[in-house]
């Protein structure tokens, strides 16, 4: 007997109230399967086009000892978006379209990738805040409703929380070190508090797809709650080596939570339209990266069909 | 879907964290043959020590029970309680059993 869509609605949603997981055969609604594919890619893009900012590195990196450790994380970046990418391709969408979307546009990834890395220190910058806000936001999505994606945070948020570390370690390093190795930890973290900040997307009340997301429990937590959980992680890791968040207004509650100022969400915006400092070129770089591995893929292909 | 530009099929892949352990599933890959298959998975999946055995299988040899019969497939277990110790009525104070 065929059951009708109301009937496995209900059953769908009795599921995500009782913490079962969903499977990528089980019946699911076509409105949470798009908002899958769509938050999973975004996820998986934002953790390949990282790679980028980074890469910008190695070949700069100060010691040997370094330069092993950027290869290693950005290793990992790319490792991560291919449990990403295998996650979001068990809805249904292939490999390649993911990757055409990106290049055509359609698909999105982290607006912080398309600020630029100036110097060293905005490789502790990096680790220490982008990573620590990615860190914040994926340990609440380990227990995302959708069972390949859940897994995927589990094992990307175990070897992830080495890259905040040697993050940290490097701040740690400059803060410490040289009057003007101090001011550049201090103007790394002046550039990218506030892009780390608006990483967790807009205030709750301005979240397109945040309400039908909570009931889905594909995101477990609102922006706002993880946003706050991040700051008061932060400051006082960034008091503890001697540097300060630029924002004037950050006020330290009777609760023990921090009060910051008001994020400017035309800049946010202007980036999420493509106005960024580096969209264009992360976007051309992926492109010219993905053509000129074409040959590769190519010879694979005819080897192995041979 | 096409596997032309789409970095090769579908592979599944499985690693035993220690010897004498089960292998367990990890994960899925795109390679183009057994041999490119098991170097992507072992760069993947045991970059930190988290294998010892390491398995690579097609995603289409695998056969599975699709969630809409998954009740009537294993429903000849339900009614058969006697395969658990718990169903035996054992006299009070027996030991080692």
């Amino acid at each position: 007997m065929k059951k009708n869509t109301e009937q496995l609605e209900r059953e769908f949603q009795e599921k995500i109230d009782n913490e079962v997981k969903i499977e990528p055969k089980d019946w699911m609604p076509d409105a949470y399967r798009k908002n899958l594919i769509r938050q999973i890619s975004q996820h998986a893009h934002s953790e390949v086009i990282g790679m980028q900012p980074e890469g910008n590195w190695i070949t700069r990196a100060p010691s040997l000892r370094a330069k092993k450790i950027l290869l290693a994380k950005i290793q990992d970046e790319g490792g991560h978006g291919l449990y990403l990418y295998s996650a979001a391709e068990t809805l249904g969408v292939s490999r390649d379209t993911f990757l055409q979307w990106l290049h055509e546009g359609k698909a999105k990834y982290s607006s912080i990738f398309n600020y630029p890395t100036l110097n060293w220190a905005d490789m502790g910058a990096i680790g220490w805040l982008v990573d620590g806000a990615a860190i914040v936001n994926q340990v609440s999505l380990q227990k995302t409703s959708y069972g390949p994606y859940s897994r995927a945070m589990v094992r990307i948020c175990k070897e992830e929380s080495f890259h905040q570390r040697q993050g940290y370690e490097i701040m740690t390093k400059m803060a410490r070190g040289t009057k003007e190795q101090k001011q550049m930890a201090q103007d790394a973290l002046n550039r990218f508090w506030w892009p780390a900040l608006m990483m967790f997307g807009p205030h709750d009340s301005d979240s397109a797809h945040s309400s039908q997301s909570l009931k889905w429990k594909i995101k477990r937590e609102s922006n706002d709650t993880l946003r706050q959980r991040f700051i008061d992680k932060t400051i006082p890791q960034a008091e503890l080596i001697g540097l300060t968040v630029p924002d004037p207004d950050l006020e330290l509650q009777p609760n023990g939570s921090y009060k910051t100022g008001e994020i400017n969400w035309d800049e946010f915006w202007n980036v999420v339209k493509g106005n960024g400092p580096c969209n264009k070129q992360r976007l051309a770089h992926h492109k010219k990266a993905h053509d000129e591995g074409r040959w590769v893929r190519e010879a694979c292909l005819a080897f192995a069909e041979n | 879907m096409k596997t032309k530009d789409n970095q090769g099929p579908l592979w599944e892949v499985f690693t035993q964290k220690k010897q004498g352990q089960p292998f367990r599933h990890s994960g899925s890959i795109h390679a183009y043959d057994k041999n490119l298959a098991i170097e992507a998975a072992r760069d993947l999946f045991t970059r930190r020590n988290e294998g010892t055995g390491l398995w690579v299988v097609k995603s289409e040899h695998i056969i599975d029970v699709q969630p809409e019969d998954a009740e009537s497939f294993f429903e000849p277990a339900n009614d058969k309680i006697y395969r658990h110790p718990t169903f035996y009525e054992i006299p009070d104070g027996v030991k080692n059993m």
